[in-house]
């Protein structure tokens, strides 16, 4: 007995020599996480968004959405808005990049006219839903520096607690504190802090499925603005995988295409 | 009764220790209460949950966002806003201002998101951006872009370009209030100290809805900082003057002290919280207790005088006093309940603190403070028979000019109610806070120099969800927008038509002749929606467009004004949605502004049902307690005449009633019945034990209690006149008009109502 808490206390005592730092152990879990959501290639995905105010009075969104896996830097995706019917074939093309701006083009039915959405903003709203682009595009290791804050439970599954620092400097967060499953390396909560360091929003991800044997995608976003009360639910309906999508489908001209 | 009357004075002096510690024991125990009394920092304690005007703001709020802001105002002494120092000031208290606890979103020129055409490209951008390294044209195009861009000018930067301000939104999670305001406001103040000394070339100014909530608490806190130390002064003073004693003055001033506790101890468990108006409540209880103490002791020390023996002073002062002190306490506590009618509940919290204190005030006057002047050292110079010849010649006088008095008197009532009617109601609640405190000084300057305070907020509702983008609503809301902007009132107006016209312009290579609304449904959709794509954190559109995009915000700021300029300025507005709006279905006016311009009026609708109770149920009382119908109801006429001069009086001289005085009539009802009841009460006597004659009758109430009348009036007058140096318009209007009517009442009872007396008892 005296033997194991010598040791350990010796263990402890040399420990910070030669274990990896919160810092590192973060990085590291982020990492894996990406890799282990590499070689995806494209989706195809149908989505609803259901926003609601501090009343419960709701507003509902539809949309389907295409992606690009692209190695090195940010995905490529195009978004068509299926309702409201106002919007109905509006296209957005996006090329996201992890510390710079994204390019972004917009396809207007009503204009017919493709026009380049020319800002550095990443963080405002996206449809007027509590999810700001930044939360929903694509999630690249290099956006963010983290550290491991602790290994907890999470709905009874075993996840990292890993805090997050956004990179971007138009970021609209200070910081993100993310519960990852253990067994996806996906997120199952993510607390979203503004720029005094409050707690803005949570979302939680359920309905966890695995695509292909390999991709695990959520079934349902809750994200929820702890200052407005205001919630959005973002339902996917379907994901689609291999369908072949090649970077022609990710250009100006794709966008008048997509409807 | 009588029995009682007799009985009480040997049963408080044979159990007077055990009178003088259970009551402590008890009024610490009610005065612990005092831990729950909180200052409450939110104008919205003015209204009652039920106040329609409430609900509808409060579901504008749900339906879009909070709209309480923290303003500051930025004056470059140099009078040019537009300069590299400045704007860089501007940056850095834009980007500041988001560590402002609880702030959600942050408004100034700075990071106004300026829109333009470059291209096929829309940029969105910050109006400013890297300040100190702007060429000179740059900050003259910023310069014209900002005063001319409609949704700033008049908003956040004044058109001569010489005022500018930052405006942070705040949404209070309102968990505790109490902690939340002070914690911003602090936050804001400290931010304004930094900026001045980082720039001391800019004057910065604090205003906004948030310092104006923080502004009631303060004045609240303030009052009772000033004026409930200076009127225990006052008091203290007058009562060694009326009493010429200290041991019964320490005494009085003891059963005031345990009566305020009792009051407001009570309050906070029942959990009143403090504001401005019950906070007037320490130095009401502390005036109106003081007359139970007074006759109590008076009738005492004039015993002791006399050479009687301190105990059975003790004894005879409460035969004699038990009666009119309860009936007294009883009117005036009825008064006060009767503020419950309100529809304001810091008045009804004021009379219930009140009309606790002053239940405590009459069982301590004629228990605790006999009991303990029976233990303490009285020492007074024994006399012969006191004799009053200033009362003596007051009954002559009244005696032998009773017709003149009476004319006189008469003539002057009718003159001064004649002039009621000049009064208007009235109120301008920014102006509830005097000159003196910093939240009302900032708020004229913001309203002269940069924007209104005052702001008027529209739900503009279309048919049908997305109907906002529906080019014959936006038209509509358009014209709604430009008719108000017509109006001499309105400063500004901010409205979602400014920006979909600039898209619109945008979209059309910026050619200036696109200014105008989309001709289509869709394309103005379209454009909303990449509009919404492109904005940063916190400066969505979710403030002004409801989440299904079928109704806009519409916030209307217009100059410092009247309650009445208000309320017709909304209704001009409503008459030009019913006649020209087919598209907006729904356009209700609310906010703080419409609240407090209703608030007089309903207060008064309320209140005048609380009068009438109160009228009635005191007339019963002094019905039964004179066993006359006639008296009581002669009574009612020097209880009634006196309200009715002051308002007069205040007709004359200022003419506008706000909501302080709305509560005034009932409150005074109280207080000047007591007058009444002891000169009434002294008459009876004489005319009935006696045999009197109604002439002799009211010399002997001139000289038995005449005194007393003045004395127990001044001291009402002196704390009244305490609560009118309030910086609380509310209370010091409520202190100043209350010492009036309560003037008047004596002037009422001593040369109006005896010789009515005289000429009904002759017919």
């Amino acid at each position: 007995m005296k033997g194991i808490i010598l040791l350990s206390g010796l263990l402890a005592f040399s420990g910070a020599s030669f274990a990896e730092t919160a810092e590192e152990k973060g990085l590291a879990i982020a990492v894996e996480a990406d890799k282990r959501d590499q070689g995806w290639g494209d989706q195809a995905t149908i989505s609803k968004m259901i926003l609601r105010n501090s009343q419960g009075a709701e507003s509902t969104r539809e949309i389907r959405g295409k992606a690009l896996e692209v190695e090195g830097d940010g995905d490529k995706s195009l978004t068509i808005f299926d309702t409201p019917a106002d919007v109905k074939g509006t296209a957005f093309l996006s090329f996201t990049h992890t510390l710079d701006a994204d390019e972004q083009w917009l396809y207007l039915p009503a204009l017919k006219r493709v026009k380049r959405i020319s800002s550095s903003n990443k963080s405002g709203p996206f449809m007027g839903s509590e999810f700001a682009y930044e939360d929903i595009s694509s999630q690249e290791v290099a956006k963010y520096k983290y550290r491991f804050i602790k290994d907890d439970k999470f709905n009874g599954r075993d996840v990292f607690v890993i805090e997050r620092i956004p990179q971007y400097v138009k970021s609209g967060y200070t910081k993100q504190i993310t519960w990852l499953d253990k067994e996806m390396y996906q997120p199952l909560k993510i607390e979203f802090y503004d720029r005094k360091k409050s707690l803005l929003k949570t979302l939680t991800q359920h309905d966890y499925k695995k695509h292909v044997n390999k991709f695990w995608r959520p079934g349902r976003l809750e994200m929820v603005n702890h200052q407005t009360g205001k919630s959005t639910t973002l339902i996917w309906k379907s994901y689609k995988f291999n369908n072949g999508f090649s970077s022609r489908d990710f250009d100006r001209n794709s966008l008048k295409r997509a409807r | 009764m009588k029995e009682l009357e007799e009985s009480l004075g040997p049963w408080v002096l044979k159990y007077r220790w055990l009178i003088i510690v259970l009551t402590l024991f008890l009024v610490f125990g009610a005065a612990s209460g005092g831990r729950f009394l909180v200052f409450k920092a939110d104008y919205r304690v003015f209204f009652s949950a039920d106040n329609p005007q409430l609900q509808a703001f409060d579901n504008l709020e749900k339906t879009y966002s909070h709209n309480d802001n923290v303003l500051f105002v930025l004056s470059p002494k140099d009078g040019n806003v537009f300069t590299r120092e400045t704007l860089k000031v501007i940056e850095t208290l834009t980007e500041k201002s988001w560590q402002i606890p609880y702030s959600t979103r942050v408004d100034s020129i700075s990071n106004f998101q300026h829109t333009y055409a470059e291209g096929d490209d829309l940029i969105v951008e910050d109006l400013v951006s890297d300040a100190g390294n702007l060429s000179n044209a740059d900050l003259e195009k910023i310069k014209n872009i900002a005063i001319n861009e409609p949704l700033l000018k008049q908003r956040l930067v004044s058109p001569k370009g010489h005022v500018t301000s930052v405006s942070a939104l705040i949404t209070l999670p309102n968990i505790d209030q109490t902690k939340e305001v002070p914690e911003v406001m602090n936050h804001a103040r400290n931010l304004a100290e930094e900026i001045r000394v980082l720039a001391p070339n800019i004057d910065v100014r604090v205003s906004g809805m948030v310092p104006m909530n923080n502004a009631f608490a303060e004045s609240a806190q303030g009052d009772m900082q000033t004026l409930v130390p200076i009127s225990f002064a006052v008091m203290f003073i007058m009562l060694l003057f009326l009493l010429k004693s200290f041991s019964t003055t320490f005494g009085t001033i003891l059963v005031i002290f345990l009566s305020i506790m009792t009051g407001m101890g009570l309050g906070g468990y029942i959990g009143f919280p403090l504001t401005g108006p019950s906070v007037s409540s320490m130095t009401i209880i502390l005036t109106v207790a003081i007359a139970n103490s007074v006759h109590v002791l008076t009738t005492l020390l004039h015993g002791m005088r006399m050479g009687k023996e301190k105990n059975n002073a003790i004894i005879e002062t409460l035969r004699i006093n038990l009666q009119p002190v309860f009936l007294a306490s009883a009117t005036t506590m009825i008064g006060f309940l009767t503020m419950n009618f309100s529809d304001v509940p810091p008045f009804q919290h004021l009379g219930n603190f009140v009309a606790m204190g002053v239940v405590a005030s009459f069982i301590l006057s004629v228990t605790f403070l006999p009991a303990l002047v029976s233990v303490l050292p009285v020492r007074v110079k024994v006399q012969e028979e006191e004799s009053e010849p200033a009362m003596v010649k007051l009954g002559d006088f009244v005696v032998s000019k009773q017709k003149p008095l009476m004319y006189g008197m008469g003539a002057l009532i009718l003159v001064l109610v004649m002039f009621v009617s000049k009064n208007e109601l009235n109120d301008v609640f920014v102006h509830y806070f005097d000159e003196t405190i910093e939240f009302r000084q900032d708020s004229d300057y913001v309203d002269k120099n940069l924007t209104g305070l005052y702001i008027v907020d529209y739900s503009l509702v279309s048919s049908e969800p997305g109907g906002i983008s529906a080019p014959e609503y936006l038209n509509e809301v358009e014209s709604f927008a430009n008719w108000y902007r017509q109006q001499p009132e309105t400063r500004h107006v901010n409205i979602y038509t400014e920006v979909i016209k600039r898209l619109n312009k945008n979209m059309h290579g910026d050619d200036k002749s696109w200014m105008k609304i989309p001709e289509e449904r869709n394309l103005a959709a379209q454009y909303l929606l990449m509009y919404e794509m492109s904005l940063p954190y916190g400066l969505d559109l979710n403030n002004q467009i409801n989440i299904d995009k079928s109704a806009l915000r519409m916030t209307v700021s217009i100059k410092t004004m009247s309650s009445n300029e208000i309320l017709s300025l909304e209704k001009r507005a409503a008459k030009w949605i019913t006649d020209n709006a087919k598209h907006i279905k729904e356009a209700n006016g609310s906010g703080p502004t419409v609240m407090f311009a209703n608030i007089g009026q309903r207060n008064i609708n309320s209140m005048l049902i609380g009068t009438t109770l109160a009228m009635v149920l005191i007339s019963a009382i002094l019905i039964i307690a004179f066993r006359s119908v006639k008296t009581g109801l002669v009574s009612m006429v020097p209880n009634l005449v006196p309200a009715a001069m002051g308002f007069g009086l205040w007709g004359i001289f200022v003419g506008e009633v706000g909501l302080g005085l709305s509560v005034v009539t009932t409150m005074t009802l109280g207080i000047v019945v007591d007058d009444t009841v002891h000169f009434l009460s002294k008459y009876l006597r004489a005319k009935r034990e006696y045999g009197y004659t109604a002439e002799n009758a009211v010399r002997y109430a001139f000289t038995h209690v005449g005194r007393a009348l003045l004395t127990t009036s001044i001291v009402l007058v002196a704390g009244f006149m305490v609560l009118a140096q309030s910086h609380f318009a509310l209370n010091s209007g409520m202190g100043l008009l209350t010492a009036i009517i309560i003037t008047f009442a004596l002037l009422a009872d001593f040369f109006f109502l005896p010789p009515l007396l005289m000429k009904l008892e002759k017919k």
